[in-house]
């Protein structure tokens, strides 16, 4: 085969690799940046000047990918479900946003949750909004919450393997009552009462437990919610900026709080918090 | 960890899993079915992968009920074996589906019958089969307790002690299980 017609498959690379970019490639990727422009293959457009290119799309991938370092919860109880979410997305140390919206409102009975990467869930959650849409306009009823969730779970079986990474929660009411439904990348989708997902659901998790009962009253439970997020967010490093709360009863959802993490914390704990340090004086 | 476990005695078969769902070291749920209903007198053990696990039962239980209605006769539980060791076997070779299964059930003039089925698309005729970190220091033991007469009250026991053993001695014992026998009346779930 002639070295000239040689191609490879680099969708999404074949820009041009600007003596700026390079200069930035060699800070953010060291040595992967080693060859000059002259030393790249006569390929049909330019290529990236590194020595594998797969490894530093790869690299670059990962670089740019911002990820929901994340904590979010939904749980049911007597006066209907709750879902609260932190708003921090990362790109690995780096904080690249407080103000991520981690809640899709789908319809006015559906609410969608993310954790994962930030493009694979905004995506398809927004894909399944899509969906969720055409089904109302063909079937003329709204969509269950087990539908919903199955659609978006076929999706992600869809493309398991691929590199999708996604951690959602779909919660809502229909007419068969409140549900909430776990669905992740690797097409796993299972009900449940109480859920939290992301990095900070250890965290939530603990003081969910803790709290929950049956028949508390929305005022508690809104709290509960807010309070875990809170302590997750208080403790993981990549989940932070406000937390949010929404209630979902038979009449839709509702938008509750909205607090930054900040201020909850002094609110909480004016005089600082005892448990996790001590004062060295 | 998963754990599943079968037995088959005179006139029944009998199988338990772990209910619980877990996400890396997350427990999330605590009464997860792994054991799907084929019709009304085949039951459908699974673990493995959530994702296939799920997609690979309902496909199968899908099959099952449109040969029901295309055919007006139920498969056989060895014809469900069958079946879904072909599938398991055509996956194998194009992004294998790892589901582990045992197919557990009665059919008339037969009696019943214990398959076991993992992901390679092996398929064996067994009286007793499991699978996970727990089925290790369970087989030995049914190895011990097993006979051809074996009534419901002695596998169910036999199940108890299974169970008490995992938790036992394995480390990443599930807290909860579910145990269904399948015999001439049916399907039925138990509890210990």
């Amino acid at each position: 085969m002639a070295v000239s017609s040689w191609r490879m498959d680099v969708p999404g690379l074949d820009g041009k690799c600007g003596q700026a970019s390079r200069a930035a490639a060699d800070l953010a990727l060291g040595q992967d940046a080693l060859l000059t422009n002259a030393e790249v293959t006569q390929a049909n457009f330019p290529l990236p000047a590194v020595q594998n290119l797969d490894h530093f799309g790869k690299k670059v991938e990962d670089l740019v990918k911002p990820d929901h370092g994340t904590t979010t919860l939904g749980f049911i109880f007597k006066n209907g479900v709750i879902i609260a979410v932190d708003s921090r997305a990362s790109q690995g140390s780096y904080v690249s946003s407080q103000t991520v919206k981690k809640v899709i409102e789908i319809n006015p009975y559906l609410l969608g949750t993310m954790a994962g990467g930030a493009a694979d869930c905004a995506f398809w959650q927004r894909n399944l909004g899509m969906q969720c849409r055409m089904f109302e306009l063909k079937n003329k009823k709204r969509i269950t919450v087990c539908a919903a969730s199955k659609m978006l779970a076929n999706t992600m079986y869809s493309y398991k393997g691929m590199g999708l990474s996604m951690g959602s929660m779909v919660a809502g009411w229909d007419p068969s009552g409140p549900a909430i439904y776990y669905v992740d990348s690797d097409g796993q989708r299972t009900k449940g009462t109480i859920f939290s997902v992301g990095s900070g659901s250890l965290y939530a998790y603990g003081v969910l437990d803790q709290g929950y009962k049956w028949d508390m009253d929305i005022e508690t439970a809104v709290e509960l919610g807010q309070r875990a997020i809170y302590h997750a967010q208080f403790r993981d490093a990549v989940s932070g900026g406000t937390c949010s709360v929404y209630h979902i009863t038979q009449s839709g959802w509702v938008k509750l709080r909205g607090n930054n993490h900040y201020d909850l914390h002094y609110q909480y704990y004016p005089d600082g918090h005892a448990t996790s340090a001590n004062s060295v004086i | 960890m998963e754990y599943v476990m079968g037995i088959k005695g005179k006139g029944f078969a009998m199988v338990c899993t772990s209910a619980t769902a877990v996400q890396q070291i997350i427990t999330m749920k605590h009464d997860e079915d792994k054991i799907l209903p084929l019709g009304t007198h085949s039951l459908l053990a699974t673990s493995g992968e959530p994702g296939d696990r799920v997609q690979f039962s309902e496909f199968v239980a899908a099959n099952v009920r449109l040969y029901a209605l295309r055919n007006g006769s139920k498969l056989s539980t060895k014809a469900i074996a069958n079946f879904s060791r072909g599938e398991l076997a055509t996956a194998l070779r194009k992004g294998p589906k790892s589901t582990n299964l045992l197919v557990a059930g009665y059919d008339k003039g037969k009696g019943a019958s214990l398959y076991f089925l993992d992901y390679l698309a092996t398929m064996h005729d067994m009286n007793i089969a499991g699978y996970g970190y727990g089925s290790w220091f369970v087989l030995s033991m049914y190895d011990r307790m097993w006979h051809p007469d074996l009534t419901e009250a002695e596998a169910l026991e036999m199940m108890r002690l299974g169970i008490e053993e995992v938790k036992n001695r394995l480390v990443v014992a599930s807290p909860t299980y579910t145990i269904k026998i399948v015999d001439e009346a049916g399907i039925r779930t138990v509890t210990v």
